[in-house]
């Protein structure tokens, strides 16, 4: 290969404007990227300050509006800054087009816009902490918010911005999967990711603009009371519940659909085996996607809805289990008489796998009317949603993260220390919230600034490890990020895990400016590891 | 990775033909119908809940509305639709000047349509039937009724929200009116032309819905 | 099963606690064994077919699929969660099936205190008194946000909402004095709106009901006025110590005794008996300068010599601080 600058995505074109304005999907993955990590860091580290002052029973060195105001910005920016936008925004954006042979998304100048959206959101959302934050939990329930004397304005107004971005997103994915796959790239010849990003897609163009909707009234009631939601003028505030979670139920799958999609990718190619039941997995995602929208009712079981809808919501809820029991199967048999390596990815979708079962189990206590009555709104749904989220999405994404670094920067790590901080994760993960499930059965309310005494070891011994998870996450990504130094490039036909899909066979790392230097043919399916091979190779410029 | 010299120069470069250019925008746009249908959707809901609720209220509220000028509206917005779809068949056979001439129409169509609904929020706000709030309208037709205000409320966001609709298509249709004068909208290449043609169509067909919601059923 | 309830779980003191623990064990046993196959296999299958040092890279396998195996994926957790379902909704049903003979106490939510009213007339203050054996059922209200009422012993949680009334009921086993908590978020005062149930004895009860707070009647006035001042919630926006909280300091009240009192709309008044009945009477008509009017009236709440006891406790702070 030609070493000439102009076939690497990083370094041309050059110039601060060329990446402020440029339509290419990489780079726009790239700054989501780096926006989606900052908000990380600074959710986790108002997360820790929590965990601090849960230490002990009393709030010693924060107020209980401080406190409340934590909780509220760590939740949200976690939520709607970090995990739902930037995940899909990142490994998606760089990752769709090269998978379908593709030269970029199919409208280019959408999606830099729906970048500048969100980071127009985010300047909201900071303008919010900079006020003095907002106090009402993620969940913005009525008539609380509508009362509030904190910026409930400009939080919901960021996050209805933030909305438009994630349809955009969205619709982008939608119509680069139907329409930009190279000849011959049939619907079950594409990456399992790429399936996961269309069930993501699904549900963001069809949830999301309620959650909008949503936010607007809201935002409406507080200027001009219109008593929608109010009950003192006549309003309901239940039927903002059940607005909210129309969308948030299902937005749990748009957090969790791409982390699948990456456990998808990750396993077959660090086990150099075909994948265990593709067109189950791929289905499955789709049924997710559905039921997904059916189910939000099992957020209110205390909110006095008619015993009815209870026992409907319950009943549903349990189904969601079972397309996902499917994958979990799926990829734990992928493994069989295949080459198992120990890589840092590898080792991120092995705890994922543990992690997300406890997750995933969790949510049937949860989804049991009766057993949820005593569990709602204590740190056992606490625990159950970070054994998701963080446990899942976030160590999934993570996985990715290491799975494709050398892909999108074409930089290797030290995969050492990668092991260690993955283990490290893992071990100190457990550690803070394990003990929550516990607290959570023993009766300790969420949201809580101050508790009661016989919860004060548990949660101590919560905030100890938690301060281990902070560090070995941030271990982690300076590791990461200390391989881009100088000197440290790979040979741009580097394919170190000796992976087959397109992103790996038919371009460099980092790939080209226009993803492919000549149109690619496909060649072979993602995941024929019994009919080609490629051996890993690593090698340094 | 350049298109060879004779690819046509509305096509963008990530393309491989026009056709897939084509299909892709009309996906896209399609997409966001579906959004478009969702979140009109929602209040919709909240529309007949508060219905089913206060039922007798929504049945007085509803005799404050002016049908006729409901019903002008209704029939000046179906004459755009109209209009709209004769624009595109027009640059089709390139017959410029009468797609232009269509579009003309169109976009005055909405303006009336715009120009009606100032005049009906104008007599509302003067009798102080304002949303929430700002609620002040005592009359007989809907004394001893609870909750006016939330008619009122659901009214305005709605109607509001699709006159917002209008608005923009109205800024839509005076883009497409420049770019057919300069020519970049011809025979060969018509798709943004088709795309606001489906968003007019959507805006059009809320409103059929509007109308008889507010207006029609008491 | 005993030590492990007693050790994941509050004690089970309504009739129908053991029978959602058992669900819980159920549903335990089973993730657990879920868990187990997924851990076990996972390990077994990464150690089994790991890449060993001297490996070739090689073609693997190309076995994708097994039917038997995937039916099962299905039909397994079907089953499982079939019996899940109907005994969740047996309990379910269970606990929303109030009996007819039960007992109707209102409960209202406000921020952030509850009040507790009693059939026979009589309320109480973040004290619930019920008598053991009797079903009890609970109507719920809130005055301002929504609350949501929670006791851990009882496993029974309830939203309550200011538009509607929410019911739930219970029926406890074992006497003694269990913690109420508020679960759903309500502002600054969330985590401090604690209450308790206290579970008497039916015979207990009715001497309760019959002479309810007349044991306080002998004790001195500023005593008493202590006592009030945790048990009627005051303690959630007022601090001892001269630290405003969402309410300005006692201390403060109590040093400024006899000064002015500047209030939001520019006028004042001076601090003495009277305004303070008025300010606990009558909150909203005087709103202290730099705060918010959120104290809730305590008209009905209070009689005149629990509100001479808070006037005078409210006294004593300042010449307990001045040694
Ligand atoms: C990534 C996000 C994510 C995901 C994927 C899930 C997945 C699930 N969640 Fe969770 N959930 C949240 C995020 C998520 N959740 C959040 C954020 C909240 C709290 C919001 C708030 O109040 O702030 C919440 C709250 C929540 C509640 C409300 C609790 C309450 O407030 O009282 C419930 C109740 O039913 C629930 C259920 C479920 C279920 C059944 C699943 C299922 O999808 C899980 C499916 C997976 C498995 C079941 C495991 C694997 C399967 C097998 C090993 C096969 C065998 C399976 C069976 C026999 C069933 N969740
Ligand atoms: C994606 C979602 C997500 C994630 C990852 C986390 C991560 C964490 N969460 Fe959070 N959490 C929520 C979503 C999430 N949370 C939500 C939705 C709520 C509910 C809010 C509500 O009730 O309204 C909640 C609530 C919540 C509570 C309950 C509060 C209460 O109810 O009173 C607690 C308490 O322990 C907690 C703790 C933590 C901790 C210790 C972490 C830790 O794992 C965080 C560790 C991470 C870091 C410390 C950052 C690491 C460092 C870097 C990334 C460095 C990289 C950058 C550079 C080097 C430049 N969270
Ligand atoms: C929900 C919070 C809350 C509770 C509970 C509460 N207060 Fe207050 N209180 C306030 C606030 C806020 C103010 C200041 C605004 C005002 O004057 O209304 C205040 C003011 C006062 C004042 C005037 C103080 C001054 O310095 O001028 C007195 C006296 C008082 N409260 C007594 C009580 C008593 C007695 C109780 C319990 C029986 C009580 N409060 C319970 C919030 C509360
Ligand atoms: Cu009341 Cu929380
Ligand atoms: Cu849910």
């Amino acid at each position: 290969m030609s070493d000439n600058h102009h076939n690497n995505y990083l370094t041309y074109p050059k110039g601060i404007m060329s990446w402020l304005l440029t339509l290419d999907h990489k780079r726009i993955g790239l700054m989501y990227l780096f926006g989606g990590m900052f908000f990380f860091f600074l959710a986790g580290v108002i997360a820790l300050g929590m965990r601090l002052a849960l230490a002990t029973p009393e709030a010693d060195f924060i107020t209980n509006d401080q406190y409340n105001s934590m909780y509220t910005l760590h939740g949200a920016i976690m939520i709607f800054l970090f995990i739902i936008p930037a995940i899909p925004g990142a490994l998606g954006n760089i990752l769709l087009p090269l998978m379908l042979g593709a030269r970029d998304v199919a409208f280019p100048r959408l999606n830099l816009f729906s970048f500048y959206l969100y980071s127009l959101g985010a300047v909201f959302v900071i303008y919010t902490i900079l006020a003095g934050g907002v106090d009402t939990g993620w969940t913005f329930y009525t008539p609380y918010s509508t009362s509030s004397t904190t910026n409930v304005i400009p939080m919901t107004l960021g996050i209805f911005i933030i909305g438009f971005s994630s349809i955009l997103t969205g619709l982008n994915f939608i119509a680069t999967i139907h329409k930009m796959r190279i000849k011959g790239l049939t619907w079950y010849k594409l990456p399992l990711f790429v399936w996961a990003l269309y069930g993501t897609s699904l549900v963001q163009i069809t949830a999301t603009p309620v959650i909008a909707i949503t936010m607007v009234l809201l935002i409406l009631e507080r200027l001009l009371g219109i008593g929608i939601f109010d009950p003192a003028l006549g309003g309901d505030p239940v039927l903002f519940q059940h607005f909210f979670w129309f969308y948030s139920h299902p937005a749990v799958y748009i957090m969790i659909l791409p982390a699948f999609g990456i456990i998808s990718e990750i396993i077959p190619v660090h086990s150099r085996k075909k994948i265990w039941g593709y067109k189950f997995i791929a289905y499955s995602t789709l049924s997710i996607a559905f039921i997904g929208f059916l189910v939000w009712g099992h957020h209110m079981f205390t909110s006095g809805q008619s015993v009815f809808s209870q026992i409907v919501f319950s009943f549903i809820t349990y189904f969601v289990g079972i397309p996902t029991g499917i994958k979990i199967f799926s990829w734990m048999l992928t493994m069989y008489k295949g080459q198992v390596s120990f890589t840092p990815p590898m080792l991120y979708a092995l705890s994922f796998l543990f992690l997300f079962t406890i997750g995933g189990l969790t949510g049937i206590f949860l989804g049991a009317v009766a057993l949820d009555i005593h569990l709602h709104d204590t740190y056992f749904v606490v625990a159950h949603f970070h054994y998701v989220m963080q446990g899942g999405t976030i160590i999934a994404f993570l996985g990715g993260l290491h799975h494709w670094w050398p892909k999108s920067f074409g930089a290797m790590y030290n995969q050492t220390i990668a092991n260690i901080c993955a283990i490290g994760v893992f071990v100190s993960f457990n550690g803070t919230f394990f003990p929550q499930f516990l607290l959570g059965l023993r009766g300790m309310p969420r949201r809580y600034a101050t508790y009661a005494q016989e919860y004060a070891d548990i949660h101590s011994y919560s905030t100890f490890w938690s301060g281990i998870l902070g560090l070995s996450i941030f271990i982690a990504v300076v590791n990461l990020l200390w391989s881009l130094r100088k000197n440290n490039k790979l040979d741009p036909g580097t394919n170190p895990w000796g992976a087959l899909t397109m992103e790996w066979t038919h371009t460099t790392s980092p790939p080209h400016p226009h993803n492919f230097e000549e149109e690619p043919v496909l060649t072979h399916g993602p995941y024929d590891y019994d009919k080609v091979l490629v051996k890993p190779t690593l090698k340094r410029k | 990775m350049s298109h060879d010299k004779s690819s046509p120069d509305f096509l963008y470069h990530h393309f491989y033909d026009v056709n897939q250019q084509y299909e892709t925008s009309k996906l896209g746009m399609w997409a966001f119908i579906l959004t478009e249908v969702l979140t009109f959707g929602a209040l919709f809901v909240a529309y007949t809940i508060y219905r089913a609720w206060n039922p007798d209220m929504f049945i007085n509220a509803n005799l404050l509305l002016d049908v006729n000028k409901g019903l002008l509206n209704t029939i000046v917005l179906i004459g755009s639709s109209l209009t709209m779809a004769l624009a595109i068949w027009a640059i089709q056979l390139k017959k410029k000047k009468l797609s232009l001439v269509m579009l003309f129409v169109t976009f005055i169509c909405a303006a009336i349509f715009l120009g009606i609904k100032y005049l009906e929020y104008e007599h509302k706000f003067h009798l102080g039937q304002l949303p929430g709030e700002y609620y002040s309208y005592m009359g007989p037709e809907i004394a001893h009724m609870n909750n006016p205000h939330i008619f009122f409320s659901i009214y305005f966001i709605m109607t509001g929200l699709h006159g917002l609709h209008v608005a923009i298509g109205m800024g839509l249709i005076a883009w497409l009116m420049v770019l057919t004068a300069r020519d970049k909208l011809h025979s060969a290449y018509y798709t943004p032309m088709e795309l606001v043609g489906i968003f007019w169509h959507l805006v059009d067909i809320i409103w059929i819905f509007l109308f008889p919601l507010f207006y029609l059923i008491g | 099963m005993d030590r492990l309830t007693e050790y994941l779980f509050p004690k089970q003191v309504s009739t129908f606690a053991q029978d959602i623990d058992n669900l819980f064990y159920f549903i335990f046993y089973t993730s657990l064994a879920l868990l187990a196959i997924v851990t076990f296999g996972m390990i077994y299958l990464a150690i089994k077919y790991r890449f060993k040092k001297n490996d070739e890279v090689r073609l693997t396998s190309s076995t994708d699929h097994n039917s038997i195996l995937e039916s099962s994926f299905v039909i397994i957790p079907l089953i499982l969660v079939s019996i899940t379902f109907v005994w969740g909704i047996k309990s379910y049903l269970n606990m929303v099936t109030v009996p007819n003979d039960a007992i109707e106490i209102k409960v209202t939510g406000q921020s952030w205190f509850w009040t507790f009213d009693y059939p026979e007339g009589g309320s109480t203050l973040n004290e619930l008194v019920v008598p053991s054996g009797v079903p009890i059922k609970i109507v719920l209200s809130s005055k301002d946000v929504l609350h949501s009422f929670y006791i851990p012993v009882m496993r029974a949680k309830m939203d309550v909402l200011p538009n509607r009334y929410n019911v739930m009921w219970f029926d406890a086993r074992h006497e003694g004095i269990y913690p109420i908590f508020c679960t759903e978020y309500c502002g600054t005062g969330h985590s401090q709106m604690n209450a308790q149930v206290v579970v008497m004895n039916p015979k207990q009860y009715n001497v309760w009901l019959a002479e309810a707070g007349s044991e306080d009647d002998d004790l001195p006035l500023d005593e008493l006025g202590a006592k009030l001042y945790s048990k009627k919630a005051c303690i959630t926006c007022h601090t001892l110590d001269g630290s405003p909280l969402v309410g300005p300091s006692y201390l403060q009240t109590s040093q400024m005794w006899g000064q002015e009192r500047v209030f939001d709309d520019g006028s004042s008044a001076t601090i003495d008996d009277n305004y303070i009945r008025n300010s606990i009477l009558e909150p909203q008509s005087q709103i202290v300068a730099g705060y918010q009017g959120v104290m809730p009236t305590y008209q009905g709440l209070l009689n005149d010599r629990e509100l001479d006891a808070l006037i005078a406790f409210l006294k004593t702070l300042k010449e307990d601080s001045e040694i």
